[in-house]
């Protein structure tokens, strides 16, 4: 196992996060904000609670979760995406380094950065919000776990992607309306029949809901079926990556 | 000595169906400076990509100090260092942290005071602090062979070196080679200027259309190749070559002054000594003589051609 190998991968990585740390840190900050502007004051203020919970509050899981999963994937997937596009790549590919190496060190990085990113979201959100995590370690767990499942997606996305429209294509057409559509700034109980039958296709959901559940202990889904839920996940992306490895899919002619 | 790096056979044949290499052998010595040389599209670049693991081989072997690429890449991959023909470089890096990166990616606990050494060598060290990006065309061609060079690589393969440089880049790059030569590094180029393989390489190999031509050394490989011309200038201007010298293959050049004398240096007998004591024998007075050698330019020229024909 090339150690080294994986630490310079991963601290490269971190290195571009810090030198953008304007765009990094300052824009997740400043949009979560503005949602608990608009979503917490001026729509909260005229919605009593979601399943005893201030609406505040509430939506404090899914705007964590929504920055996460969509950080987690582009970063992911631009971190290998761009040596590719500027060739650098062929370092990579001549070191003695093994794919799961490469991995480890990139998607690392990228959950790295998600979680960072997640923690400062939630520190904000004490500024606006009174909020009480009901089960602190399984609240990190579930953070932990999106971010790497997610940045192992935006790890595939960044192999597969030929130029930077397919790059942006997925987070922006299915991750985003999926995590909107998951029941971040609602309880799917409040939806019609037919569209909480629907909503359990979507596999965010479960996601957002276990998530919920670790802060106020209320959720849409047992919890049992969210960690089913994100295990299966990471491993369907665990797989797609073994099978790119083994291969060299897009990566090694 | 064994040779260093092995190529066995290689064959690439990409998902197109484009057979870029098609069956090469080739051994490489250490410390030696050996020059691919062949024109644009000839397969220099996929054999060197294949050999450091970069494009997958479709059959044959390749060896570096022994270890198999596919089943010892670790070992045999951490041997080599490789120089893109593109200036592929993470624009908004500093040039020490873009080094430093290298040798951690090939596995080497950070070492400053060597990167720092090999920075100077290669005259980047006021650089070391600098953004890539602020960096001349000629500068981040160096950055590059820095970063090749971080890991301590016993082979150094450098594509193309001076593609797409100006002259005086050119000379400089040249001198940066020889420089490298005598730290004992192994070193292999692409290039398709003849002039720069005579003027780097001990060794030159051949390559058109993923075939090895001939390898020879450079100097064998002119004189066994190479037709030289003697030039033999007269005291006074001759009408025409004197029946006497008909059978030999001489022309007059300068308006009769002199006499052009060409042959082959690979022949047993060149053919000059009789030439000369016939022109003795015939009454013709010389002032002086000159020999030139063809050049490699000519010399592949030729086999190409000859190729075609």
């Amino acid at each position: 196992m090339n150690y080294q190998a994986i630490r310079s991968i991963y601290f490269f990585e971190m290195a571009r996060f810090f030198r953008t740390y304007r765009q990094s840190l300052l824009a997740p900050v400043i949009s979560t904000s503005l949602y608990f502007v608009v979503f917490g004051a001026a729509i909260g203020s005229r919605i009593n609670s979601v399943e005893g919970v201030p609406y505040g509050a509430f939506i404090v899981p899914g705007l964590i979760m929504l920055s996460v999963m969509t950080q987690s994937t582009s970063n992911a997937s631009f971190g290998i995406y761009f040596p590719k596009f500027t060739g650098s790549i062929y370092e990579l590919l001549s070191a003695p380094v093994n794919f799961f190496e490469a991995t480890v060190g990139y998607v690392g990085a990228a959950a790295t950065k998600a979680l960072i990113i997640g923690l400062i979201i939630l520190g904000t959100s004490y500024f606006f919000v009174d909020l009480t995590i009901a089960h602190p370690f399984a609240m990190v767990a579930f953070l932990l776990l999106t971010c790497l499942s997610f940045a192992l997606l935006g790890f595939i996305i960044g192999i597969w992607a030929g130029n930077f429209e397919q790059l942006n294509l997925i987070p922006m057409l299915i991750i985003t309306p999926l995590v909107f559509l998951g029941g971040s700034f609602y309880s799917t109980s409040m939806l019609p029949p037919v569209w909480q039958a629907i909503t359990m296709l979507n596999p965010v959901h479960y996601l957002i809901s276990g998530f919920r559940w670790a802060f106020f202990e209320q959720a849409d889904v047992p919890v049992g079926i969210s960690l089913a839920a994100i295990a299966v996940f990471t491993g369907l992306c665990l797989a797609a990556i073994a099978w790119i490895f083994r291969t060299g899919w897009r990566i090694r002619q | 000595m064994a040779p260093i790096v092995k190529v066995n056979d290689l064959r690439k044949s990409y998902d197109s169906g484009f057979e870029a290499l098609k069956g090469v052998t080739l051994d490489i010595e250490e410390g030696e400076i050996i020059a691919l040389l062949g024109p644009n599209g000839a397969g220099k670049t996929t054999l060197i990509s294949t050999i450091c693991g970069i494009t997958r081989p479709t059959s044959g072997t390749v060896t570096v100090s022994g270890h198999d690429i596919i089943k010892d890449y670790r070992q045999a991959r951490s041997q080599i260092g490789l120089v893109p023909q593109e200036l592929s470089l993470e624009q908004f890096e500093t040039v020490m942290n873009a080094v430093r990166f290298s040798r951690g990616l090939f596995g080497k606990p950070n070492d400053d005071a060597l990167v720092e050494k090999l920075l100077r060598q290669l005259g980047l060290h006021d650089k070391k602090d600098s953004k890539i990006m602020a960096l001349s065309g000629g500068m981040k061609r160096r950055v590059l062979i820095a970063k090749a060079l971080a890991h301590e690589p016993r082979v150094l393969f450098l594509d193309e070196p001076t593609a797409g440089v100006d002259v005086e880049l050119r000379k400089d790059m040249w001198r940066v080679v020889d420089e490298l030569r005598k730290t004992g590094v192994t070193i292999i180029l692409t290039t398709h200027y003849i002039e720069e393989a005579e003027a780097m390489a001990d060794r030159i190999a051949v390559i058109e259309k993923g075939q090895i031509r001939l390898v020879q050394g450079k100097v064998e490989l002119m004189a066994h190749l190479g037709k030289k011309e003697a030039i033999i200038h007269l005291t006074a201007p001759l009408a025409e070559v004197p029946a006497s010298l008909a059978h030999y293959n001489v022309e007059l050049v300068n308006n009769g002054s002199a006499l052009r004398y060409v042959y082959d240096v690979r022949a047993e007998r060149t053919g000059i000594t009789s030439l000369l004591n016939d022109l003795q024998t015939a009454g013709l007075q010389m002032s002086d003589i000159e020999t030139r050698q063809s050049s490699l330019e000519e010399i592949f020229v030729g086999l190409i051609e000859g190729d075609a024909a």
